[in-house]
């Protein structure tokens, strides 16, 4: 489905990761700074490699030894992350709407419609984002990446704000949205439960792919490293990840 | 009051506000985003007026819109008349001269812009046009309308550029600013005190317009 080989150098941070995505989800594990949002952002067009190929289905976005580099737009790939960054002179309909200009009238306002629906936002479509939730923010942010029907939907924590009743409904209709997903998560048990696959990378560097549970259980000891790192960030959800490695 | 002014300043700096805002919000657009290594200079250039004394550039505009150069040629052979000392050549004159007081409000409002919505337009297909159109100019509103002020009432108020490149010519480059000038080498002071309260009428109320329409910074209660 997808195939990168990404080599991009910030200073002193270097990232040179190879890895595919044969799952419809899959989880990117790491600690901070590890590289896992300039992924995402590499995937989705917004940050250039230094080196690199991505392949998607039979589409070939990006290669750098060609000069083949197809831009952000036209990568039909979603982007959502932590911070919804929803227009704030449009409403939630308009929002949505904004990446399916295209579309006859007709055909747009039913998109959009079956967002809202899928995103249980109906009553939320004449409203400005000021008015929304943080939770009902996301939501939007999420169908407003589905509307134009992409082909891989990139997630940078975007539920990370969330408790945990708020998150659940949300993963759960994402993983039946239809379109693949990678989903950066510093949340251990998140991806202990999901059916899809894991990459765990450390430093700019890959160190383990496959199924979620083969790979939390064959990288045990440096899992409980990494979560040290995450534990000083959150307290609390690295003593939940922690628990998930016991676990394992 | 000279009424004739009076309209002569209004036209002109309702023509300079205009042509600005076409030109200074793609020119903003450029400086903002460009990664080009001219954008310092371009920036230095549309900066230059804030400090040059406005008769040096009343000085080259006159010399260069004059008909001893190829432009001023070429314009006398297309319309008839040279544009130094004509309304013309007055609103290029404002224009370059009030350059910064476009750019740099809406330079300052596109910067202002979460880049974080810039990236979620770009990412669902939006254009460069279609960014700046629905995007930028929505959200920086205010730095528009701020831009807008500045350059009628700073337009109002040119002397040195305006005396430089149009002379003083009744009802063809004699503005408000110009007729005060006249009025005191007259000693016509109670005319001179008239037209001047105008000008600082017309400069307060544009100041209050403008503050009453900023937000106020968030100041936490001592």
């Amino acid at each position: 489905m997808l195939e990168a080989r990404l080599k991009y150098v910030a200073g002193d941070f270097v990232l040179d990761v190879a890895f595919e995505i044969r799952s419809n989800w899959t989880v990117l594990f790491g600690p901070s700074g590890a590289g896992k949002s300039t992924i995402l952002r590499i995937l989705s067009g917004l940050v250039m490699p230094r080196e690199g190929r991505i392949q998607l289905a039979d589409r070939l976005l990006l290669d750098t030894a060609k000069h083949i580099a197809v831009p952000a737009g036209h990568r039909a790939i979603g982007f959502v992350s932590q911070q919804a960054a929803l227009f704030p002179h449009l409403t939630v309909r308009e929002n949505i709407a904004f990446g399916i200009h295209r579309l006859p009238a007709e055909k747009r306002n039913a998109r959009v419609d079956e967002m809202l629906a899928f995103f249980w936002a109906d009553s939320l479509a004449n409203r400005k984002p000021a008015q929304l939730s943080g939770g009902e923010k996301q939501r939007v942010a999420l169908a407003r990446a589905l509307a134009p029907k992409p082909r891989l939907l990139l997630l940078d924590e975007p539920l990370a704000a969330l408790d945990v009743a708020a998150k659940e409904p949300i993963l759960a209709n994402l993983s039946h949205c239809g379109v693949p997903v990678l989903y950066v998560s510093h949340d251990l048990a998140e991806t202990w439960q999901s059916d899809g696959d894991a990459i765990v990378i450390e430093g700019g560097k890959l160190y383990a792919q496959g199924a979620a549970r083969k790979v939390l259980a064959s990288e045990r000891e440096r899992l409980l490293r990494l979560l040290g790192d995450v534990a000083a960030e959150t307290r609390a959800q690295g003593t939940e990840n922690r628990n998930c490695v016991e676990r394992c | 009051m000279d009424y004739q002014a009076l309209w002569l300043t209004l036209r002109l700096a309702a023509f300079t506000t205009g042509i600005l805002l076409v030109i200074g919000i793609p020119l903003s657009e450029w400086i903002v985003f460009t990664h080009s290594r001219t954008r310092p200079l371009i920036e230095s250039l549309c900066s230059l007026p804030l400090l040059l004394p406005p008769t040096v550039m009343g000085f080259y505009l006159l010399v260069l819109l004059g008909p001893r150069t190829a432009f001023g040629r070429f314009w006398v052979h297309c319309f008839g008349h040279p544009l130094a000392f004509s309304f013309g050549g007055l609103v290029i004159g404002s224009v370059i001269y009030s350059l910064p007081f476009a750019v740099q409000p809406i330079s300052a409002g596109f910067y202002g812009v979460n880049p974080a919505m810039l990236e979620q337009g770009q990412l669902l297909g939006a254009g460069r046009i279609r960014l700046l159109r629905q995007v930028l100019l929505p959200l920086s509103k205010r730095s528009i309308l701020t831009a807008a002020i500045l350059c009628f009432t700073h337009t109002i108020g040119e002397f040195g550029v305006v005396l430089m490149l149009g002379g003083d010519i009744p009802g063809a480059t004699r503005t408000l600013s110009i007729a005060i000038y006249d009025q005191v080498q007259d000693f016509a002071y109670k005319q001179a005190n008239h037209t001047a309260l105008l000008l600082l009428a017309i400069s307060l109320i544009a100041l209050i317009v403008l503050y009453t329409r900023s937000p106020r910074p968030q100041v936490p209660h001592a």
